[in-house]
């Protein structure tokens, strides 16, 4: 077969596309924007072909074909409407939904459920059939997230992000007289946290814990007469947006704090200013393994929760890698309770904080002991994008609408090194950018570090240094992390410095984060960042003002500096289970 | 062209698995692949009730399915062999087998899975030890089969046949498993020419009461009334004879449906929750006559693999012949 795959046309509707060998129905129907009915096809997993939905007719071929798996061939002629096609959709829509029992006002979906508007265009009685799993359980995992078993409609989407991912979590078993999704009782399989199943999910069967009926309890503490105070993730201002039907990457910093403070909330802060934090003691620890001959190299960054998780679990040999260096919402939430209460005069006891993260890991994250100042807990709720723009939609706040508001001067402003956090590669570039510095006392001469940029899964780049190469590596997806663990058992200094980021694109691809999302609108999310980081004046870490008086007033105190900004990883047990499973 | 892919072709053998495509095209189309590594699966998963044939084969011809695996093992380059049995098959009939392979590179490779791992794809999944649900089509096993090679996947009748073929000794005979309120059930070989009726006569099964069969398969095989028997029988070959009276049609169906409910996968949304709505209308007895059509109209058209498909004849034939809904 020759390399050059052969393009032809072919007709759909009776109008002609151009199409290319390999190419599927449902490619060329996307590409030329023809709708098809589809509920199991995503561009980030395998092609499913379970709902059996995207139904087309082929002239000259009897019966109905799915268009998500039937490749092109020259001349073929296709039909997207026919009354066999609207019967038997229409008959599968019904099936369909004797699986999803409706939970609509508090689903994920609720202003762009796919099903509902199918059942619309083809007149399904969505109660047709009883609902068969109505006793199916809710199955916690963990502090993160929740899979209701009621919803699912056995796409088989989340087991194949899963293993994607690389947590293997989730599985098929037969339960009774169906084979049905569960997490996986093995005692090798466990949750990682990321929640791309989540945002995978094409009805809403998962969603993390307290989204959305326990949105609201946070700001309650108010009314308790604790001080309130919000902290938003760096991602978030290129994200939130598209929940008020904003373009993808729109950034809405100002925006976000400005909705903030029509909550009721005084006092606003950015998790950015957290990760220049992160930054230096990251640049400074990198620095100390380098010139150590006994240290553990490479050094792997820890601000996702999600790959902590799946390192401590799966691969706990590794653990050693891990940087100290607590996450940036850990930090910012310690320098809240600390510094910031000290200044305010403030018992941190009597400060609630709330964080707004791209993810649900994030919950998990604040729960870890190794977390605690201590008694003191950093952070006390963690609210996802999407939990956050259903709050101000509940308060009638809608972000296109607000005017923009500067942060809380106190703690600061961030740098373009600390907004870029949000996207995979970020971390590593802004680290690097700071340990040139500290080790040159020059600035890189190209700031961009390009080659670490990006949506691919597994990025590797040297990064001269006075002469030495120092050989980093940057993964996002846990599973492409596999990559570079196998390298590091052949070649244990294969690489110097590694940023792992459990979902695909970073921060900005995470699991609570608005739906739907693809590479297309992770790239558009990270650009977002990126850009803000360009038209930043000050782009490194260590030239923050607030960071630098940080150090001077704060961080001097070696005491402050441990217990605010490092923590430690052990290797973790199964920690979900299905529901009520019997050890 | 190879000699006994010319011979496959001039006695016209069709795939006694049920399917009935050439087995002349399916031998080239594996040949045609290039490839350093090629497999070639004898299926013996006969996983459709009242179909006993493959047993019946490895039982009393063991010689002649190892004489087709080695004339095929010859005639497709860089191949080696299964002989994929069901698990009573496996038990039953391996150290025999074994004795008789001596040292061609033939596996003997015992199913986990049931009725559904007799299709195609699946044999491969199952060969691969990959999740036990069907793969899409195309490509066929034929150009992409097990892990990732061309594999040639015939029925174990029909490589007796190309044994007999091989050996001039085939006279387009068929292998038929007579079941069911008859004198003389058991497997018989003989023309394939013959019909229904003549099988039965010949078999001295012939009923003396008012009767229908089930012909194809014991589950997936179709109702044809004893006016019906003129042609012959297709698919697997078996007959199943229900005594018009004794035979309570939704006891049947309640049969059938719970047995594709059992081997289903739960893949794909019609053949899930479809045999699930039909087997709860049968047990119900109340068949609704618009949604049970919607319901095998959207099975028959829209399922991921045969088994939805196949779930159809037989209900629809019933409905149709014995209910008259």
């Amino acid at each position: 077969m020759s390399k050059n795959k052969k393009t032809f046309f072919i007709k759909i509707n009776s109008n002609p596309y151009r199409a290319k060998e390999g190419q599927t129905v449902l490619d060329v129907a996307l590409k030329n924007k023809i709708f098809i009915t589809r509920l199991c096809y995503h561009p980030d997993t395998v092609i499913q072909g379970s709902c059996r939905l995207c139904l087309v007719e082929i002239k000259g071929k009897k019966g109905l074909f799915t268009a998500c798996n039937t490749q092109v061939e020259p001349d073929m002629d296709i039909l997207t409407d026919s009354e066999a096609i609207s019967r038997a959709k229409k008959t599968n829509l019904e099936l369909i939904f004797t699986e999803h029992c409706e939970e609509c006002n508090d689903c994920i979906y609720r202003y762009g459920c796919t099903i509902k508007k199918f059942a619309k265009d083809y007149d399904v009685k969505i109660n047709k059939f009883p609902d068969r799993k109505k006793d199916h359980p809710v199955h916690d995992f963990g502090p993160a997230l929740q899979f209701d078993a009621k919803k699912c409609v056995d796409c088989g989407i989340c087991v194949d992000i899963c293993k994607k991912v690389g947590a293997c979590f989730l599985e098929y078993e037969k339960v009774g007289d169906f084979y049905e999704v569960v997490p996986s009782s093995k005692p090798d399989k466990d949750c990682i946290y990321c929640g791309q199943c989540i945002t995978h999910c094409p009805v809403g069967a998962f969603e993390g814990v307290g989204e959305f009926e326990a949105i609201e309890e946070p700001l309650r503490q108010k009314d308790a007469g604790k001080t309130v105070v919000f902290q938003f993730a760096p991602s978030i201002r290129s994200t939130i947006g598209e929940e008020f039907d904003m373009p993808h990457g729109s950034i809405v910093t100002g925006r976000l704090i400005g909705a903030i403070k029509q909550l009721g909330i005084e006092h606003v802060f950015d998790v950015s200013v957290g990760a220049d934090v992160t930054t230096i003691e990251e640049a400074k620890e990198l620095i100390e393994r380098l010139g150590d001959k006994k240290a553990t190299l490479p050094m792997f960054t820890s601000c996702c929760p999600g790959w902590v998780k799946f390192l401590e679990f799966y691969h706990p040999e590794f653990i050693p890698h891990l940087t100290s260096v607590r996450s940036p919402q850990i930090i910012m939430g310690g320098l809240i309770k600390t510094y910031w209460a000290k200044e305010k005069g403030i018992d941190p006891k009597d400060i609630i904080v709330i964080s707004i993260m791209p993810c649900v890991a994030k919950k998990y994250e604040i729960e870890r002991p190794e977390n605690m100042i201590g008694d003191i807990k950093p952070v006390d709720h963690v609210l996802t994008t999407r939990e956050f723009a259903q709050l101000l939609k509940k308060n009638k706040i809608d972000l296109k609408n607000v005017k923009a508001v500067n942060p809380d001067p106190f703690l600061g402003v961030p740098t373009g090194a600390g907004v870029i956090y949000g996207a995979s590669g970020g971390v590593m570039e802004s680290a690097l950018r700071t340990a040139y510095k500290m080790i040159t006392g020059k600035k890189l001469p190209q700031l961009e570090l390009e080659q670490v940029r990006g949506i691919e899964g597994f990025k590797k780049t040297e990064i001269d240094i006075n002469g030495t190469k120092l050989k980093v590596g940057v993964i996002n997806g846990a599973a492409n992390a596999k990559i570079i663990l196998d390298e590091l058992k052949e070649n244990p200094r294969a690489y110097d410095y590694v940023e792992m980021m459990a979902c695909f694109g970073g921060c900005i691809g995470g699991g609570g984060q608005p739906v739907p999302v693809n590479d297309e609108i992770r790239k558009k999310r990270a650009q977002g960042l990126y850009n803000v980081d360009t038209r930043n004046n000050i782009r490194m870490a260590d030239e923050s003002v607030f960071v630098k008086n940080l150090y001077k007033e704060f961080l001097a105190d070696h005491d402050n500096v441990h217990k605010v900004c490092h923590t430690k990883f052990s290797k973790k047990d199964k920690e979900v289970y299905p529901k009520n499973y019997k050890k | 062209m190879s000699d006994i892919i010319a011979k496959l072709e001039k006695t016209k053998l069709l795939g006694r698995g049920g399917a009935a495509f050439p087995t002349h095209l399916k031998w080239q189309m594996v040949l045609d692949q290039k490839s350093d590594t090629k497999y070639i699966v004898a299926n013996g998963s006969e996983g459709e009730p009242a179909t006993e044939k493959d047993g019946y084969i490895v039982e009393h011809y063991p010689e002649l399915l190892v004489e087709g695996l080695r004339i095929a093992l010859e005639t497709i380059d860089n191949s080696s062999a299964f002989i994929y049995l069901r698990k009573d098959y496996f038990k039953k009939y391996k150290a025999n087998l074994k004795k008789i392979i001596g040292d061609l590179p033939i596996e003997i490779f015992e199913e986990k899975g049931g009725y559904l791992s007799g299709e195609e794809t699946m044999v491969c999944q199952e060969i691969e030890a990959g999740l036990l649900r069907p793969r899409h089509k195309p490509p066929f096993p034929g150009q992409v089969g097990i892990f990732g090679q061309p594999t040639l996947i015939n029925n174990i009748e029909t490589f007796y046949y190309v044994a007999k073929i091989a050996r001039g000794e085939y006279h387009n005979e068929k292998m038929y498993t007579i079941v069911g309120d008859v004198k003389n059930p058991g497997v018989y070989e003989l023309s394939g020419e013959l019909s229904v009726k003549q099988v039965l006569e010949q078999t001295k099964n012939y009923p003396d009461f008012k009767f229908y069969t089930q012909v194809g398969g014991g589950a997936s095989g179709t109702i044809l009334l004893s006016s019906e028997l003129t042609i012959p029988a297709q698919g697997s070959a078996s007959i199943v004879v229900y005594n018009q009276a004794k035979t309570d049609p939704y006891e049947l169906m309640e049969k059938w449906i719970k047995f594709f409910m059992a081997e289903n996968c739960d893949k794909c949304t019609p053949c899930r929750e479809g045999t699930y709505r039909l087997a709860e209308m049968i047990k119900n007895k109340q068949i609704d006559k618009e949604h049970f059509e919607d319901l095998l109209f959207t099975l028959e058209n829209t399922s991921f693999c045969a088994l939805g498909k196949m779930v159809v004849a037989p209900f629809r034939t019933l409905a149709d012949k014995i209910l008259k809904l």
